[in-house]
């Protein structure tokens, strides 16, 4: 929709080291959630595609995408053959409420910067144990995880001006074995519950990412895969609260997250009880 | 800059926050459509260097040096795209708002994409048509039949509109370019209650561009009712067009008009409103109760029935005596059944132009089912007399009932008069949610008792409606909700108590189904207990009771009603859905020991026009061009109404339907309608139309037998031309002729809804749901129609097929949730969810009864509205009959479900 109160579009070709940034002011990256809600407070825009971040880089570390990596770029990634964990990036892409058409136009760092409980990016880079590198206004940068980075319903660890600039899965976490669940009320739905777990084949870790169900990513960690009742009283420790909103009442997203929760559990330890 | 769109260089310049949609807009291609203007319902789907993307998402500034095709742009040299000639020969949308949006994203799908369309097309929203005939065109599938001279009644013959909806050049009501328009933006109360102390605007004054600011005290103080009836006695008046009492969570506050859309929405920004929070109640039990807040507090002149107790309306009745049939019984079942509050979500928002001609008219181009009745009221709120007011609609992007109700034209024809600029008024899709009507949510305490063979006793309802905070519909309603419902079954004992109630809730209004809807879920789950009980199949138990030809149709009185069997077609529908489900489809329930399966059915009836006075008027001529040319009031919002009209005549005149061209809902052009609702376009309409097509065909041949001195006998009506003897003669020279002779060709001819007929449905579902998830899988749905002589089947069932995904949307997925001050929490289609392609079942088997209806145009019934009524009860039933649970409210989503199986399984406390 219009954003009427916009009255100005900065479109930097690289940004200084300090970040002229006002009030009012916000990114533009793909723009689909800016322009699907008034935004009355916002002034001005600072369109982040001519900085021309590089989407995708796949290397020995791992991949690292770029904040402003269209869904659509992310979803064709050819990953290197031993990422048995890439499956997981096309499940999470497919896991969008939103249409395709939208994922050509919506980036992933704006995904994950949305910090919603059913950001799909979140539960993707959650699983994949990823990091994110954040811009601060001096020019710096730090980094922090995923799962850190988001702090609740719509939060984040970002302060005003700061940016997203990418995100890094270690190749480690890649050539993890991995298995997923989602439920929505709706067939291809927004989700009420998103599970992803992981089974390191090096040392036997095994990871639970809950999101969807909580209003931030939880991922909870085992030296190997555990036992159903450890599993149960782990998920009952980390999670007190279940998230609330038309995709779910806080009970039913408990229920499901702890069936899907076990469910993982027996698919990768090979149906051990 | 430069923009180029469809091939051609554009050098205008979008605003900074413009979004690519109403840029193309503004620069004239409204083939470009708003739904939701986030990005939910790709109504508003463009190409971008041949991408598909939903334009109103996109910055307007960076379409700048890319290639933009809209659905002007896809046909090319004059010739249709392959799937806008796709989308014609599947007659693949009703309202066709969605369509401009579907077809440039199916077109751009390649083989494998059309293997997954629930994932491919989920991005585009149809409200219409279940997305049957939208599988179909884009799978190619060719569903028009022929349309033969004098063969009309009975052909799937394609809406007249469908070339220029395929190529988004059919207008809706703001596909116009206005020289010199204003924009007007209503500030909205935030609170469910509140009494407004003071408004200032000097601030709102002050932003460049605002032109004037209204409040309650610019507006005339005079009171009436968003609703549109004949009979305006039918509603109270209980509304002003601005007022000093907020009464819910979204009510008009203060208007703003400027000289843009920004302007305007700042101008409402910069209001400083004092209020006085009053006390709000939102349960109608309630609202009832001594101490509650009044909310209309009105005097007799307002018609509501008990103001001091919130009460618009109370119905009580009975007949026999319920506790006898009680004492009678070999098992009652009670049960309180409730149902949740839903809207229509048509795509096109609600939304009016108005302007002023040179001689001081008003002009209203608006966005409704009822023009005629729109134009009376604006009349009576203004003191204009009729001559001065013309309404009008061109095409509308879809109503279900919506759109039986003032909710733009007053306030914008206000400031047209008071500026004398032309007006826009244009709904957000939030404004639809918080603002404009719903369904009436119901309480409904069921009793009912039946012998061991099956024979009813007693049946006994009470209902409570919630009609918010204005009556509009709220009477009505009500009366509906006792009606059909009940009367469908026979039963000597009967007791029916009701109420319509006050709320500081968003008002209740019209919508498919209405009052019927919520009544026919507790009755036809009612009924299904009573069978389980019993261990009588649920068919025959319909069987034992159901009303038949020779019986009189009892709800909560005997009295004489104007009702009759004009045909009946229920125990046929009860067969061939019975039939159907014993057959079965093969469809296997999914893989896994947590899926149960189950299967449920509902019949219901229906009054093939309302009961409040229906009557239209067709004008109907032979044009120079040879052509026949038809004026009727009524609308045309997706329904079908033109395309069965053009039938009547071809069929009557013995010609083609491609030969009858139809002008409507133009109060300017056509004769009075009492309005496109409760399925009165085919009925009531239709039947002026068959009467004044009977009345042209003597006229005609009259005529010929006069001026060729021949017998009557010897003159015959082709399609295209009068022939007598061995003499041809072409329509338009016959035109010519009878022009010579100073004769005007031309007849019109009134038609009235009563006696009225009844309609019957019943619906079979065969379902699976996972125990653990709550989910439900629709194996089967079947659907049996009772419409009279269907005269455009395929349309037909693509209404019924519409009607249907509607109604699961409803039950499956759809609630409007509200916080506990009053506010809506979810008014976007991402948290309002209708259903999406992925979600509707579109092989529904629909079967229709031979019935030939005594009072129906060529023997035809209603048929738009009436399939809603059955399915939420039959899914309910379905899932009874897998869970062993009863569900009560009509809500079945995954959490709800899987929250019932679990209380269920809990150890019962008492």
């Amino acid at each position: 929709m219009d954003l009427n109160t916009i009255g100005e579009i900065a479109r930097p070709k690289r940004l200084d080291k300090a970040i002229d940034w006002r009030d009012g002011d916000a990114w533009l990256a793909g723009g689909t959630w800016l322009f699907s809600e008034q935004q009355p407070h916002l002034r001005r825009l600072i369109d982040l595609e001519g900085l021309e971040w590089q989407s995708l880089v796949v290397n020995d570390r791992g991949l690292e995408i770029g904040a402003t990596c269209r869904i659509a770029q992310l979803a064709a990634l050819d990953a290197p053959a031993d990422w048995t964990a890439a499956p997981v990036i096309g499940q999470c892409c497919r896991s969008f409420l939103s249409s395709w058409k939208i994922w050509k136009t919506a980036s992933v760092g704006g995904n994950v910067c949305m910090s919603l409980p059913a950001g799909p990016m979140i539960s993707l880079t959650t699983a994949l144990e990823g990091k994110c590198t954040i811009l601060q206004r001096d020019g710096t940068e730090r980094q922090v995880a995923v799962e850190k980075f988001v702090t609740g319903n719509n939060k984040n660890v970002l302060k005003p001006g700061e940016l997203l600039r990418r995100i890094e899965l270690p190749a480690s976490a890649l050539r993890k074995r991995t298995s997923f669940r989602r439920m929505s009320l709706t067939h291809l739905g927004r989700s009420a519950a998103l599970l992803v777990g992981t089974l390191s084949p090096q040392d036997g870790v095994f990871m639970l990412t809950v999101s969807a169900a909580t209003d931030r990513p939880h991922r909870l960690e085992f030296p190997g895969v555990p036992s159903a009742d450890e599993l149960a009283a782990k998920l009952k420790q980390e999670i007190p609260q279940f998230f609330d909103d038309v995709h779910g009442t806080p009970a039913y997203r408990k229920h499901i997250t702890f069936h899907f929760a076990e469910e993982i559990r027996r698919e990768l330890s090979g149906n051990k009880p | 800059m430069s923009y180029l769109v469809n091939g051609k260089a554009f050098s205008e310049v979008p605003r900074p926050g413009q979004c690519l949609r109403t840029f193309l807009r503004d620069i004239g291609w409204f083939g470009v459509k708003k739904g939701c203007d986030a990005g939910d319902c790709g109504a508003c789907t463009v190409w971008l260097d041949d991408e598909p993307v939903h334009s109103c998402l996109i910055p307007a500034f960076r379409a700048e040096g890319r290639r933009v095709t809209t659905i002007e742009g896809l046909a090319s040299n004059g010739e249709l795209h392959p799937m806008q000639r796709a989308f014609m020969n599947a007659a693949g949308f009703q309202c066709g708002f969605c369509t401009a949006g579907m077809i440039m994203t199916a077109a751009s799908l390649n083989e494998e994409d059309r293997k997954d369309l629930p994932r491919v097309m989920k991005g585009n929203l149809c409200r219409c048509t279940g997305y049957h005939a939208i599988e179909d065109a884009i799978h190619g599938v060719k569903s028009i039949g022929e349309d033969l001279p004098g063969k009309a009644c009975g052909a799937d013959l394609l809406a007249p509109a469908a070339e220029g909806v395929v190529t988004g050049t059919a207008r809706y009501t703001l596909d116009t370019k206005v020289e010199g328009l204003l924009h007007l933006k209503l500030l909205r109360s935030p609170h469910a209650h509140a009494r407004i102390l003071a408004i200032r605007k000097d601030a709102a004054l002050a932003v460049p561009g605002v032109r004037a600011v209204y409040t309650w005290e610019d507006v005339p103080r005079r009171l009436y009712t968003s609703a549109t009836h004949d009979d305006y006695h039918a509603d109270p008046n209980d509304m002003y067009m601005l007022d000093n009492v907020a009464r819910f969570v979204g009510q008009r506050v203060a208007a703003v008009v400027a000289e843009s859309e920004g302007a305007a929405e700042e101008g409402c920004r910069r209001l400083e409103v004092d209020y006085q929070v009053l006390p709000a109640v939102f349960d109608p039990e309630e609202a009832m109760k001594d101490g509650a807040p009044v909310i209309q507090d009105k005097s007799a002149e307002s018609r509501i029935r008990r103001p001091g107790q919130n009460i618009l309306l109370e119905i009580h009745g009975d007949v026999g005596d319920v506790e006898k049939g009680f004492a009678e019984a070999d098992v009652i079942h009670e049960g309180t059944y409730t149902t949740h509050r839903v809207q229509h979500a048509h795509l096109e928002t609600h939304c009016s132009i108005t302007w002023l001609d040179e001689k001081h008219r008003l002009h209203v181009r608006t966005s409704s089912q009822t023009p005629h009745i729109t134009k009376q009221k604006l009349c009576y709120l203004f003191d204009l007399y009729p001559d001065s007011v013309r309404v009008f609609c061109e095409r509308v992007g879809g109503g279900f009932g919506g759109k039986q109700e003032v909710l733009t034209e007053d306030i914008c024809a206000f400031a047209t008069l008071k500026t004398g600029r032309p007006v826009k008024l244009e709904f957000t899709r939030e404004e639809q949610f918080i603002a404009s009507t719903t369904r009436h949510p119901m309480r409904v305490n069921m009793k009912v008792g039946a012998r061991r063979d099956g024979t009813l006793t007693a049946f006994q309802m009470r209902v409570v409606s919630n009609t918010g905070a204005y009556g509009n519909h709220g009477g009505e309603t009500l009366y509906a909700a006792c009606g059909e419902a009940v009367a469908v079954y026979r039963c000597p004992n009967k007791k029916v108590d009701g109420y319509t109630v006050y709320t500081n809730m968003v008002p209740s209004g019209a919508i498919r189904g209405y009052g019927m809807t919520q009544t026919i879920f507790a009755v036809e789950c009612a009924m299904d207990e009573l069978a389980r009980n019993l261990k009588i199949d649920p068919f025959e138990l319909r069987r034992i009771n159901m009303v038949k030809p020779g019986d009189q149709m009892i709800a909560e009185s005997a009295a004489a009603t104007d009702t009759e069997f004009g045909s009946y077609g229920l125990d046929q529908c009860l067969d061939l859905v019975q039939q159907a489900m014993v057959r079965g489809n093969g469809v296997k329930r999914p893989e896994g020991a947590d899926w149960l399966e189950g299967k449920g059915i509902a019949i219901s009836m229906h009054g093939a026009v309302p009961p409040t006075e229906h009557r239209s008027e067709a004008r109907l001529g032979l044009g120079d061009d040879g052509y026949y040319h038809l004026a009727i009031g009524t609308a045309e919002f997706g329904n079908g109404t033109t395309t069965v009209h053009r039938q009547i005549v071809a069929s009557v005149l013995g010609s083609t339907a491609s030969r009858v061209r139809v002008i409507q809902s133009d109060t300017d052009s056509t004769g009075y309608d009492t309005g496109a609702f409760a399925s009165a376009g085919t009925v009531v309409a239709g039947n002026a139309v068959r009467l004044a097509s009977d009345a042209l065909r003597e006229r005609i041949l009259d005529f010929a037998s006069k001026t060729y001195g021949v017998t009557r006998d010897s003159c015959r009506l082709e399609h295209d031309a009068v022939t007598y003897s061995n003499t041809r003669v072409p329509l338009a020279d016959f035109f010519a002729a009878a022009r010579k002779q100073g004769r005007q060709l031309e007849v019109v001819r009134k038609a009235y809804g009563t006696p009225r007929s009844v309609t019957f449905q019943v619906q079979g579902f065969r379902i699976a749901v996972n125990r653990i998830t709550g989910e439900i899988a629709i194996l089967q749905s079947v659907h049996g129609a009772d419409g009279g002589v269907i005269i455009n089947p395929m349309q037909c069932r693509a209404q019924v097929e519409g009607a249907i995904a509607q109604a699961i949307g409803w039950t499956l997925f759809e609630k409007m949730v509200f916080d506990d001050g009053g506010r809506m929490i979810n008014p976007t289609f991402r948290n309002y969810r209708i259903p999406a392609f992925a979600d509707a079942p579109r092989r529904t088997e629909v079967y229709f009864a031979d019935t030939n209806d005594a009072f129906g145009p060529l023997g035809a019934k209603s048929m738009s509205e009436a399939p809603i009524y059955p399915i939420a009860p039959a899914l309910a039933n379905a899932l009874t009959d897998a869970t062993g649970i009863r569900f009560f409210d009509s809500s079945l989503t995954p959490d709800r479900i899987f929250q019932r199986i679990f209380e269920s399984s809990q150890p019962s406390k008492a």
